[in-house]
């Protein structure tokens, strides 16, 4: 019984961090139609940044903030500069962003070195709750807790901000918003720095849970793209949905059919793609 | 003047062997291998406007089943070279089925997705494939009685399979069904108005770049007689697609070159600069920036523009 507590509260913690790297990565495609494939790449950047700055600043949660920023920082400058001069080459746009992706992977490797490094849990949540006679290991409830938190944030940013109206008409209609004067261009930067700035911060906080290492670029791209895949690209609601559901498909997959994890991962999106192409709430097809 | 320089170019490939150093052979030999691989995916990113970022899944897979079929069920390459092709181009079938319910990038991410898949599993799937270690003791096949160990043999070998792989690849874009491929890649819904079957046509583009991928996953393993999880990545897919992008998507002789100037570039500077990742990132990111269009493109409008004059 403590085995299905624990795998079902993994797949929550999981679910949590996959919705952190996909929202950014969603929003950023339904805008821009750019597939991002650096994202997993600024996961990890943001894990290892987080990991200097634990160091000096011993606190997680500043920790997040600062290398969410600085990931952010380098998001922005790398669409302001390069994947502008790119506009309409989607092909073109997505090699770039992979060839980013190598470069950070190698910085990254440059500067930490291979060996995973392992980042502390904060101070209060390192020992298990007990609930109902069940130990739940409290910083996976706060993951969850943040990533809801997230998800509520974005959803009000989106539904109830003028800057998401402005975002949402950017996705659905990209001509007629910049024909009513919606600043379009600096759109695409402060969504490009938001998605860059939610991986980031996504990579430290789930350190305590995955150390940083290197490769965990590549580990966590494929899942945030069957995500997106499932829920529907510039879909919010479809990353939350979709994230929570591979974050369970992945961890029982794991830990009940080792081999056979990935295979599994992938039948969720046969399923959804054979009878909804465009995803679970995707409004355009991909 | 066309046909001068391709008559400099066969009798430039077949002295080549006689000319230079094993290591030198080996190179082109493997040139050849690369060579097939981009050109397969040529058809589809170049012919077919569908940009696959999940090609390696044809070439790791044709490798791992030629491999598996020899070491665990010990069946001759006579045997295993058919039934590993067979079943690459069943699994592409099945692999166009679900990547062509979009278009665009969405065919891009699904196609990503599913090679993503296969390097999970060859990763851990240890006791079928022993993960990381990759599968050893393979052997080359005899073809016609020649042994292809030795490297001069391997490189005609590798030579004839090419030559034919491009000339079955140039045949299928010069037949009314490349036409009609190419105008599902210009006009898709002008296509379909004039009653072609356009998700049809793609699908059997995406088969037979598939076919042609595994092709050259088996010349791949016959040549490294090792298979590692790494010819599944996405690192392989993408040095694929940049080498269609860096030669020229779309032209025939494209694919060939930017394969040449990929694997030059990982062979020389790999030898000199350590960091041969970043490099590649580096290397994606000029060529997107400075050389868009590829270089064959490129140097026929130079020298359209010169010869003008």
């Amino acid at each position: 019984m403590q085995f299905w507590v624990i795998q079902t509260l993994n797949s929550l913690a999981l679910g949590g961090l996959l919705f952190l790297l996909a929202a950014g990565f969603s929003l950023i495609f339904g805008l821009m139609r750019i597939a991002n494939l650096t994202h997993g790449a600024y996961y990890m950047l943001g894990a290892y940044i987080g990991v200097s700055i634990l160091k000096v600043i011993p606190n997680l949660w500043v920790a997040a903030l600062l290398g969410g920023l600085t990931v952010a920082v380098f998001g922005g400058l790398v669409e302001r500069f390069i994947l502008r001069k790119l506009a309409g080459n989607e092909l073109g746009q997505v090699l770039v962003t992979l060839g980013f992706a190598y470069i950070i992977a190698d910085f990254c490797l440059v500067v930490w070195g291979g060996d995973p490094i392992p980042v502390p849990t904060p101070e209060g949540l390192d020992s298990p709750i007990e609930i109902a006679g069940f130990m739940f290991p409290a910083y996976r409830l706060a993951v969850v807790a943040i990533a809801l938190a997230t998800g509520v944030a974005l959803y009000l940013l989106m539904e109830r901000t003028r800057l998401g109206a402005m975002i949402r008409a950017g996705v659905d209609d990209m001509q007629m918003a910049r024909a009513v004067g919606i600043p379009v261009s600096r759109l695409f930067t402060i969504v490009f720095c938001l998605g860059s700035a939610l991986a980031g911060a996504g990579g430290i906080l789930g350190g305590p849970i995955m150390s940083a290492y290197p490769g965990l670029d590549f580990d966590m791209l494929p899942l945030a793209l069957i995500v997106v895949i499932l829920g529907g690209v510039g879909s919010l609601i479809g990353a939350f949905v979709g994230s929570f559901i591979i974050g369970f498909v992945y961890t029982f997959g794991i830990a009940l059919f080792p081999q056979f994890a990935y295979v599994i991962l992938f039948l969720p999106m046969i399923v959804v793609i054979a009878f909804r192409p465009r995803g679970l709430f995707g409004r355009q097809v991909a | 003047m066309k046909k001068i320089a391709a008559l400099l170019l066969i009798i430039a490939l077949l002295a080549w062997p006689f000319a230079v150093g094993e290591f030198y052979v080996n190179l082109v030999s493997q040139i050849f291998i690369a060579a097939i691989f981009a050109a397969s995916l040529n058809l589809l990113v170049g012919y077919g406007g569908l940009p696959s970022l999940g090609h390696a899944s044809f070439l790791g897979v044709a490798a791992y089943l030629s491999a598996l079929i020899s070491l665990r069920w010990g069946l001759d390459h006579s045997l295993s070279a058919p039934l590993a092709l067979a079943g690459t181009t069943l699994m592409a079938g099945l692999f166009g089925l679900i990547a062509l319910r979009a278009t665009g990038l969405g065919f891009l991410m699904l196609t990503l997705a599913l090679s993503q898949v296969l390097w999970g599993t060859a990763n851990r799937w240890v006791a079928l494939t022993e993960g990381d270690n990759g599968l050893r003791g393979l052997t080359r096949p005899q073809v016609f009685g020649l042994n292809l160990d030795d490297s001069t043999t391997f490189y005609f070998f590798a030579l004839v399979v090419a030559a034919f792989s491009f000339w079955m690849i140039a045949r299928l874009v010069a037949s009314p069904f490349g036409a009609a491929l190419q105008g599902t890649r210009d006009q898709a819904r002008r296509m379909s108005t004039l009653g072609h079957n356009v998700w049809l046509i793609r699908w059997v583009a995406f088969v037979y770049a598939g076919f042609w991928g595994g092709v050259s996953g088996l010349l791949f393993v016959y040549y490294h007689k090792y298979i590692h999880p790494a010819s599944l990545s996405l690192t392989n897919s993408a040095e694929a697609m940049l080498s269609v992008i860096a030669g020229g998507a779309g032209t025939l002789a494209g694919p060939a070159i930017g394969a040449a100037i990929i694997l030059l570039l990982k062979n020389y500077v790999s030898a000199y600069v350590e960091r041969w990742t970043m490099l590649l990132g580096f290397v994606f990111v000029a060529i997107v920036v400075f050389m868009p269009d590829g270089l064959v493109p490129g140097v026929k409008r130079l020298w359209a523009r010169w010869s003008r004059r």
